[in-house]
């Protein structure tokens, strides 16, 4: 286990951590560019998803930017960007927002278009305005499937910058991209795992706060619109489509 | 940048297409062989796997929890992980693309399994069928549609991590891609990103056809539509 031994030798290392190019620098670095670029994403993305779901279009739009950015390599979009001109993490931020876009997009779209036409007629029935009717019955139920959209967005975003790292941006993957470069393993180890830790944390600190941003009534379910139906026993046809678990408190199974 | 000072440097270049042809070939078949490569494995590895999940409800938590793990790591870190061990090349981009495109394919199977109708499963435990039996003549079958959606999905993200591989130095269209961004080559990193599209659409494309020809009952076209939105 000699590269364990050198990977730990290198987290024992002080000058790696503080200073130029250290572990607190460059984990700065990561973060802001995490930061700026789901903000980027998020300015976009956000008012055309609720102004689609709200209007209740642009289903297929969604699914179209999604397929189509799966498709694209980040490293295409990180070297086309970082040749035409721009320099440092700027190449970076553009390219991961452009990443981050999907998930916010298609989460809000979905969050706002599968609120229950039922109780948007009840609201419509109690006179609520159009705009009315979307900061108070839509975008409160359409608030766990956005936050997870945010949360998609965020952790894909720090998975992605430290690529950045092999056109020159500066995060944590600078320690891998430079201990492979070094051809020193032990580097290579420890930049793994402070990249992947990163991003576990991310993830797991996310999921608690996507929980506490979910509305207590819509804790009981991970997916609002369906369990909220079965509660009230809407009759069988819509328990027959749902896919998982429900079979078993299905009244005719 | 002024122009009048540097030579032309094209996005699109046919001559470097021409010029360059058996390095395009070379690695555009090195990326193609790793995509077809890791998505067999994985799907080989994610059948047993869902099946385990969906015949022992207990272990589902815990086979998609880990997968979830692993998918959260970034690619850059799985190969910086695996590398140490498993060595500069093929094997370990390998190891990392199976990794990722194991939790599609497994979410998929079980997704697939678990919509099986009631009443269809029913009917074939009334005819006698046993547990292993059902699961390979009934559930599969119809949990192609989610299955084949799944395996979209995963091949599609493979073709585009295949070119992560760079940081080992066996990234496909992804070493062109980097040679060209090394040498601020517009063309090459523009002719490889075209490919690595064409390419994902390609391999999008059979499988729809693939799925098509294996399954020719009549909701087929709908349900994958469906699955995959």
């Amino acid at each position: 286990m000699d590269i364990v031994n050198d990977a730990l030798t290198w987290f024992n290392d002080p000058l790696n951590w503080t200073g130029k190019n250290g572990v607190v620098e460059l984990t700065e670095a990561h973060l802001r560019v995490t930061l700026y670029a789901v903000l980027l994403a998020a300015v976009v993305a956000l008012p055309a998803g609720v102004w689609l779901g709200h209007a209740r279009r642009g289903g297929t739009l969604g699914v179209v930017v999604a397929n189509t950015t799966r498709a694209l390599p980040t490293l295409a979009l990180l070297t086309l960007f970082a040749s035409a001109g721009l320099f440092g993490n700027t190449a970076t931020v553009l390219a991961c927002a452009i990443f981050a876009v999907p998930p916010l997009l298609t989460n809000t779209v979905t969050g706002l278009g599968d609120v229950d036409r039922d109780v948007v007629d009840a609201a419509r029935g109690l006179g609520m305005s159009s705009g009315r009717r979307l900061r108070e019955v839509e975008l409160p139920l359409a608030v766990p499937l956005v936050a997870a959209g945010v949360r998609t967005a965020v952790v894909q975003v720090l998975a992605t910058v430290p690529l950045a790292a092999l056109v020159g941006g500066q995060s944590l993957g600078t320690i891998v991209v430079t201990g492979f470069a070094l051809q020193n393993y032990g580097q290579v180890l420890a930049g793994g795992i402070l990249v992947a830790g990163l991003c576990l944390i991310a993830e797991g600190v996310l999921a608690v706060a996507q929980h506490l941003l979910t509305p207590r009534g819509l804790r009981e379910s991970s997916t609002p619109s369906r369990g909220w139906r079965r509660q009230r026993g809407e009759p069988s046809a819509v328990a027959v489509g749902a896919p998982s678990g429900s079979n078993s408190s299905m009244p005719g199974a | 940048m002024l122009r009048a000072d540097s030579p032309p440097n094209p996005w699109f270049s046919w001559q470097y297409v021409e010029r360059n042809r058996d390095d395009i070939a070379t690695y555009l078949g090195q990326h193609v062989s790793l995509t077809l490569e890791a998505v067999v494995i994985a799907l080989v590895v994610a059948l047993p796997l869902a099946a385990l999940a969906h015949t022992r409800p207990r272990f589902a938590a815990p086979v998609l929890g880990t997968a979830g793990v692993l998918y959260t790591i970034p690619s850059l870190a799985l190969f910086a992980l695996l590398a140490p061990y498993t060595g500069i090349g093929r094997v370990t981009v390998l190891i990392g693309l199976v990794v990722y495109a194991l939790l599609v394919l497994i979410r998929n199977i079980l997704v697939g399994l678990q919509g099986v109708d009631p009443a269809v499963t029913d009917a074939a435990r009334g005819m006698g069928y046993g547990r292993a039996r059902m699961l390979v003549q009934v559930e599969l079958p119809q949990a192609l549609p989610s299955i084949v959606a799944g395996l979209r999905v995963a091949t599609v993200t493979t073709v585009a991590l295949v070119t992560v591989g760079v940081v080992v130095g066996y990234g496909g269209l992804g070493q062109l891609m980097f040679r060209g961004f090394r040498s601020n080559y517009h063309a090459e990193i523009m002719t490889a990103t075209i490919l690595c599209l064409v390419l994902a659409l390609v391999a999008d494309v059979a499988i729809v056809l693939l799925a098509k020809a294996v399954m020719p009952w009549s909701r087929s076209a709908r349900m994958l539509a469906e699955t995959s939105a």
